[in-house]
C-alpha cells in the first residue's frame, strides 16, 4: 500500500500540487533553493501549478514545478535499476531538480512505448538509438534537443552524434553505453582443453569440430523469444555483404529477394551444425548457463549475457572476441553490432527546461561514470568517461568497440519496427531455423512481400 | 428504453407474453410511478450502456477499422481507407496467417473429438455413483479453476528438456542419460508440431474436468425412470445412453458444443506465456495481439484478423441464442 | 435449473438387481485421476525441494533424497514481489465482483420481471457480447482507453488505460452479459405473485428489488460470486494489454513479467506457479458446490 501511495504522490502531487504544497511553507525553503540553481521556470508549467503559485504569496512555490521531472525508465533489471538511479540521484544534487523515475519492464516498455508516448509520456524516457528512436522522431514524438547537444557534443564522437541524430538532421537523442555482440567463452575452461581463438570462419569450424569430439556443443544458441537469431543474421551480413548493404537492407533499400541475402542464408546453414541443435525452446538465459556449466564453448551474443554468472569469479573467468572473418573484401571493417542506449526528450514534456537539463547532466562524463560504477557491464559512450575503472570484461569491449569501423545497432533497432516485430523477422527467422534446407528463394520473397505489404511511413 | 415497462409473468408460468398478459401489463403500466420507470430505466440503462459502449462499439470499431491503414500515431485524420487492401494481404502476404488460422482449427477439433468426449465419458462413468466419486471428480476438476497461463507454466515444467518431469521419467526408467542430454533430449515445447500438440494437451487437461462437470449436471437432471424404464425394456447401458440419456441432454450439448467453441477462438493465456505464440503456437487471438501491443502497431491490419475471428465465431453465438432463447422469442 | 443443485453426484442410481462389482472401472478411474494430478503433484515435489539438489549436475529431478523445504515459495513470494500483485489483484476483484453481482441484478430483474419492449433483444446483447472472444474488440477498444479521461483516485495518469479502474470496467463489460443471463434465468423461475404482493404494498420498484427480490437471489448470487471470482482472478489478458506499470499488474498478469532466477530454475517457478494457484484451489475446495452450481445454473437452463 506505501508503494501506491507513494507512486499516486510522485506522479501527481508532486507535479501538480507541488506548488500547493510549497505555498503551505512547509517545504517552500528547500524548494527555493532548489528551483534557483535550475534553469528558470518552464512556461509549461502545470496549469494548477502555475495557479496555485500565483494564489500564494510565497513567489518561491512557482520554481518548484520546473524544479522537478519525471523520468520513463526501462532499467528493471535490479542491478541497472541501481545504476540509474544513482545517476539521477547525482542528477538532483547537481541541478536541484527533483527527479521520479517511473520504471517499467523493459519487454513491455518496448512493446506499449507506442501508447506511452502518444498518451501519457514522462518528460524523459530510456530508448535506443538508429531507426527506432528515428522512427519516434520523425512521428512527432519526441523533442528536439539539438540545443543540448551544443552542449555535450565536445564529449561524443561522430559516430554517436549521428546515431544520435534523426531524419530531420536534428538530435533526439543522448546515448549513455552501448555494449558488443561478440562470441563469449570461459577462459579457464579454454586453457584446460588447449582451445585457441579462431580468428577465420575456417578455424571456427575446426574448432566446432574438435568440440564436438570432446562431447561439447560448440555454439550455444537460443532463440525461443525471437530476437537473439537477429545477431547471428547481422553479423553474417554484415561479414558477407558489407556494412552498407546491411544498413541499406534494414531501411528497405536493398531486396531480400537479392542473391546477396540467400547467400547469407546458405552460410548460416552451413554453420548450424555446430550451434545448439534446438534453439527455439530455450531462451538466452537458459543457452548462457550451458556456456557457464561448460555444456558449450562459446556463444555469440551481447555482452550482457555476463549477467547470468551467478559470482564474479564466474564473471571474470568469462571473456570474448569479435565473430570471426569470412575472408571477404568486408573484413577489414570488421563491423559489429553494438546497440546503444541512452535519453530522449517526449513531445508532451511537462517541464521542458528540467527534461533538457538533464539530458545535458545525461550527457556529462560524470553520468557515465555514476552509472558504470554500479553496472560495470557495458562501455560509455562518452569519450571523457573515466576508463581507468574498467574491469577487464569492460575493456575488452572497448577494445572490440574501438577496433571495429563500422557499427551496426541491432536487427529490431535498425529497421522499421512492424517488420522487426513478433509477426514479422522473429518469426521468419524461426521458420528458417525450423527448416534450414528449405526452399530459400521461396523464404525470401516471402519475407519481402511481407516488407512490402507494410503501409508506408 | 423505461417507456413500456410493466411487471411481466414469470415465462416458467407463461413460458413468455401471451396476448392477453400483454393486454394486462399495459394497464399496470399506468400504474408504476414515473419514478419508478426511472428507476427500471436506470437499472438497465446504465449497465447496458456500459456493455455496449466497451463491446458492441469497439466491435463495430474493428470492422471500420480493417478497412484503413494507420499506425496508431497521432489523431484519427491519419486514418486513410485502403478498401480490402489489408484482407489481400492478410490472405496472400502474410506468413502467419495461415498457420495460425490452421492451428486455431486444430485447436477446435482435438477439443471436440478428444477433449470434449472424455469428459463426456468421465461424467458418465462417475455418474454411477461408485464409491469415492468426490474425490476422482474433484480431482478432474481441479485444473479448471487454474488459469490458462498457470496451465503454461505447469507445461513447462512437465515438458522442460532437461529439467522437466517426462524427460527425468524417461532417464529414470530407461536409465539412459540420453533423454535429458542437450541435443539428444526431446524438446517437447521447441519442436515446432510437436509443441503445439502437448499445449493442446495441456489445456485439454483443463478442458476434459469443465465438460464433465457440465454433463454431470446435466445428467442427474435426467429422470430416473426412464432409464429404469429402458432397462426393463431389455436395453443394455450403452443403449440406453445413446437413446434415452444423450438426447435428453442436448440443452447442455448446445452449452458443451459452444463453449467448446468460443473457449477454442479465445485461447490466448498458454502460448503467449509459453513464448508468445512464436515458433508454430500462432493462434489468431495473439496475431491480433501482437500487432497492437508493440513498438508500430498496424491498426488496420489488426481489425481485419479481428473481423476474421469475429466471423468464425459469429456462427455459434448465434446458433446459441437461438437454441436458448428462440422458445422465448415465440 | 434449481438454486443450489445438490453436489453432483449425489444421487443414487437405482440398478437394481444387475449390480456388479466395478474393478474395471476403478481401476480406469485411478489411473485417469492419478494421471490428472501428477501435474500439480510434481509441482508441489519440485517446489519442496531446493535447485541444488536437482538442477545441474546434482541428483536430477526425478530422483529421492536431499532437503525438502519451504525456502523455493519465500524466495519466490519475495522475488516476483508477489504481496504487491497480490494487492493489485484484490483492487481489481473486489470492485470488480460487486459492480457485476449489482448491476447484472438490477438488469435481469428488469428483463425477467418487467416487460420492456426490447428485454429479449437486450438479454441476447448481453448474452452474446459475453461469448465474444476478447480479440475482437480489442483494438479499438486500446484506442479508446488511450482516449478516454478519468479523474483522480480513479485514474494516476489522467485516462482509463494503465489504470486499475479500466481492467474493473472490462471485467464489468463482459462478465455482465454471463450474469444477466444467469440470473434473469433465475428470478424468472420466482413466482410472480412475489411481486404483484410488493406492488400492492406499495413498494417502490428499487425496493422491490432490493428487499425482496434480491435476498432471493442469494444462491445464485454466491455461486455467481464464486466463480466470477475465479476467472477475474485468473484473467492474463486484460492485464496484459490495459497495463503498463509493473507494480499494477494483478498476480496472474505479472506472471508473465517473472525475469531473471525464474527462467532458469524450475523449482522456484513451481513454487511462484502454486502459491498463485492456491487462492482458487482454496476457493474451489472450501466453496466446492457453489462453484459447481454457478457453472451449472447458466447451462442447464433448456
Amino acid at each position: 500500500m506505501a508503494d501506491l501511495v507513494q507512486r499516486s504522490v510522485s506522479r501527481r502531487t508532486l507535479l501538480k500540487g507541488g506548488a500547493a504544497v510549497a505555498a503551505l511553507g512547509g517545504v517552500s525553503a528547500f524548494l527555493a533553493a532548489c528551483g534557483s540553481s535550475s534553469s528558470t521556470p518552464a512556461p509549461s508549467a502545470a496549469s494548477a501549478a502555475s495557479a496555485a503559485a500565483s494564489a500564494a504569496p510565497s513567489s518561491a512555490a512557482a520554481p518548484s514545478a520546473a524544479g522537478s521531472i519525471t523520468f520513463g525508465s526501462n532499467y528493471s533489471d535490479p542491478v541497472p535499476q541501481k545504476a540509474f538511479a544513482d545517476t539521477m540521484a547525482a542528477f538532483t544534487a547537481k541541478t536541484g531538480i527533483q527527479c521520479t523515475i517511473n520504471t517499467v519492464e523493459h519487454n513491455k516498455f518496448q512493446d506499449t512505448i507506442n501508447a506511452y508516448l502518444q498518451a501519457t509520456p514522462d518528460d524523459c524516457f530510456t530508448w535506443f538509438a538508429g531507426y527506432r528512436m528515428r522512427f519516434f522522431a520523425a512521428q512527432g514524438l519526441a523533442t528536439d534537443i539539438s540545443d543540448v547537444w551544443q552542449t555535450i557534443g565536445a564529449n561524443f564522437s561522430d559516430a554517436f552524434k549521428t546515431a544520435s541524430t534523426g531524419n530531420d538532421g536534428k538530435q533526439y537523442f543522448v546515448p549513455l553505453y552501448n555494449y558488443p555482440w561478440v562470441v563469449i567463452y570461459r577462459k579457464s575452461f579454454w586453457q584446460q582443453k588447449g582451445y585457441q581463438i579462431p580468428k577465420t570462419i575456417a578455424d571456427f569450424t575446426a574448432l566446432g569440430d574438435q568440440m564436438k569430439k570432446d562431447g561439447l556443443i560448440p555454439l550455444a544458441f537460443a532463440d525461443k523469444d525471437g530476437w537473439p537469431a537477429m545477431g547471428t543474421f547481422d553479423i553474417l551480413n554484415m561479414r558477407l555483404n558489407g556494412y552498407d548493404f546491411h544498413v541499406g537492407l534494414m531501411a528497405g533499400k536493398e531486396k531480400w529477394t537479392d542473391p546477396k541475402v540467400v547467400a547469407v542464408f546458405q552460410e548460416w546453414a552451413k554453420l548450424l551444425p555446430y550451434f545448439d541443435p534446438q534453439p527455439l525452446g530455450l531462451t538466452w538465459q537458459e543457452a548462457a548457463q550451458k556456456l557457464i556449466n561448460k555444456q558449450a564453448g562459446m556463444y555469440f551474443l551481447g555482452t550482457f549475457a555476463g549477467q547470468q554468472a551467478s559470482d564474479q569469479a564466474t564473471h571474470d573467468d568469462l571473456d570474448f572476441f569479435p565473430w570471426p572473418l569470412h575472408g571477404t573484401q568486408y573484413d577489414s571493417e570488421m563491423a559489429i553490432d553494438a546497440p546503444i542506449d541512452g535519453f530522449m526528450v517526449s513531445a508532451k514534456a511537462k517541464n521542458l527546461d528540467g527534461a533538457k537539463a538533464a539530458m545535458e547532466f545525461l550527457g556529462s562524463a560524470e553520468a557515465a561514470n555514476t552509472y558504470l560504477a554500479t553496472d560495470p557491464n557495458d562501455v560509455a559512450a562518452n569519450k571523457n568517461a573515466d576508463t581507468s575503472k574498467y574491469n577487464a570484461f569492460q575493456k575488452s569491449s572497448a577494445t572490440i568497440i574501438a577496433g571495429a569501423n563500422k557499427i551496426a545497432q541491432f536487427l529490431d533497432r535498425d529497421t522499421r519496427p512492424d517488420f522487426a516485430g513478433a509477426n514479422g523477422m522473429q518469426g521468419f527467422l524461426q521458420t528458417f531455423l525450423k527448416n534450414p534446407t528449405q526452399d530459400l528463394n521461396k523464404f525470401l520473397s516471402g519475407i519481402q512481400s511481407f516488407y512490402d505489404s507494410l503501409p508506408p511511413q | 428504453m423505461s417507456s413500456s415497462s410493466v411487471p411481466s409473468a414469470p415465462p416458467a408460468a407463461a413460458g413468455g407474453a401471451s396476448p392477453s398478459t400483454g393486454r394486462k401489463r399495459r394497464k399496470r403500466f399506468s400504474l408504476l410511478t414515473r419514478r419508478d420507470k426511472l428507476t427500471l430505466g436506470l437499472m438497465v440503462g446504465i449497465p447496458a450502456f456500459i456493455h455496449i459502449f466497451l463491446i458492441w462499439m469497439p466491435m463495430l470499431g474493428s470492422i471500420v477499422l480493417s478497412f484503413t491503414s494507420w499506425n496508431g500515431i497521432g489523431g484519427l485524420d491519419k486514418i486513410k481507407f485502403i478498401g480490402f487492401k489489408n484482407y489481400e494481404n492478410l490472405f496472400s502476404n502474410y506468413p502467419p496467417f495461415w498457420p495460425a488460422f490452421e492451428n486455431n482449427l486444430i485447436w477446435l477439433a482435438a477439443f471436440l473429438l478428444i477433449a470434449t468426449p472424455l469428459g463426456m465419458l468421465m461424467a458418465v462413468i462417475l455418474d454411477q455413483n461408485l464409491k469415492g466419486t468426490r474425490i476422482y471428480q474433484s480431482v478432474l476438476y481441479m485444473p479448471v479453476v487454474l488459469s490458462l497461463a498457470i496451465v503454461g507454466f505447469i507445461a513447462q515444467l512437465m515438458y522442460s528438456p532437461n529439467m522437466g518431469f517426462i524427460n527425468n521419467f524417461l532417464v529414470a526408467v530407461t536409465g539412459d542419460p540420453k533423454w535429458t542430454a542437450s541435443g539428444t533430449a526431446i524438446d517437447w515445447l521447441g519442436t515446432p508440431g510437436l509443441n503445439f500438440a502437448m499445449v493442446l494437451v495441456a489445456a485439454g487437461w483443463r478442458h476434459v474436468g469443465y465438460v464433465m462437470v457440465l454433463y454431470l449436471a446435466g445428467l442427474k437432471s435426467v429422470d430416473n425412470t426412464l432409464r429404469e424404464a429402458a432397462a426393463i425394456d431389455g436395453a443394455n447401458a450403452r443403449q440406453t445412453f445413446f437413446r434415452v440419456v444423450f438426447p435428453v441432454l442436448a440443452p447442455i450439448n448446445v452449452v458443451v458444443l459452444v463453449v467448446t467453441i468460443i473457449e477454442s477462438l479465445r485461447a490466448f493465456d498458454i502460448v503467449y506465456i509459453i513464448n508468445k505464440g512464436l515458433n508454430g503456437l500462432g493462434l489468431l487471438s495473439v496475431l491480433i495481439t501482437n500487432n497492437i501491443l508493440g513498438e508500430a502497431s498496424l491498426i488496420g491490419f489488426g481489425s481485419a484478423m479481428a473481423v476474421i475471428l469475429l466471423l468464425i465465431s459469429i456462427g455459434p453465438i448465434i446458433y446459441y441464442l437461438a437454441r436458448t432463447m428462440g422458445r422465448e422469442a415465440e | 435449473m434449481t438454486a443450489t443443485p445438490a453436489p453432483v453426484g449425489s444421487r443414487q442410481v437405482v440398478t437394481g438387481k444387475r449390480q456388479r462389482p466395478h474393478y474395471f472401472t476403478h481401476a480406469f478411474l485411478i489411473v485417469v485421476s492419478l494421471i490428472w494430478f501428477l501435474p500439480l503433484g510434481w509441482a508441489v515435489y519440485t517446489s519442496l525441494r531446493p535447485y541444488g539438489d536437482t538442477g545441474g549436475n546434482a541428483r536430477g529431478y526425478f530422483s529421492i533424497g536431499g532437503a525438502y523445504n519451504f525456502n523455493n515459495f519465500v524466495n519466490a513470494w519475495n522475488q516476483a514481489d508477489l504481496p504487491l500483485h497480490f494487492l493489485q489483484t484484490i483492487l481489481v476483484v473486489v470492485p470488480a465482483l460487486i459492480l457485476i453481482l449489482a448491476f447484472a441484478s438490477m438488469v435481469a430483474v428488469a428483463l425477467s420481471r418487467y416487460s420492456f419492449r426490447f428485454n429479449l433483444a437486450l438479454l441476447m446483447l448481453f448474452t452474446a457480447g459475453n461469448l465474444l472472444p476478447q480479440q475482437v474488440v480489442i483494438v479499438p477498444l486500446f484506442r479508446l482507453y488511450l482516449a478516454l479521461p478519468m479523474f483522480a483516485p480513479l485514474s494516476d495518469n489522467g485516462i482509463w488505460y494503465d489504470q486499475l479502474f479500466g481492467i474493473v470496467m472490462i471485467h464489468l463489460a463482459f462478465q455482465l452479459g454471463f450474469c444477466t443471463f444467469v440470473l434473469s434465468n433465475y428470478f424468472k423461475q420466482i413466482p410472480k405473485e412475489i411481486n404483484e404482493a410488493a406492488f400492492v404494498d406499495g413498494a417502490s420498484v428499487w425496493r422491490t428489488y432490493r428487499s425482496v427480490l434480491l435476498p432471493l437471489a442469494r444462491p445464485a448470487l454466491a455461486a455467481l460470486a464464486t466463480l466470477e471470482f475465479t476467472w477475474i482472478y485468473n484473467d492474463f489478458f486484460w492485464g496484459i494489454l490495459l497495463l503498463r506499470t509493473g507494480d499494477k499488474f494483478p498476480v496472474t498478469s505479472a506472471l508473465n513479467n517473472l525475469s531473471g532466477q525464474f527462467f532458469t530454475d524450475n523449482n522456484l517457478l513451481a513454487a511462484g506457479s502454486l502459491i498463485v494457484a492456491l487462492p482458487t484451489l482454496i476457493v474451489y475446495f472450501a466453496l466446492q458446490k457453489h462453484f459447481v452450481a454457478g457453472l451449472t445454473l447458466g447451462s442447464t437452463k433448456g
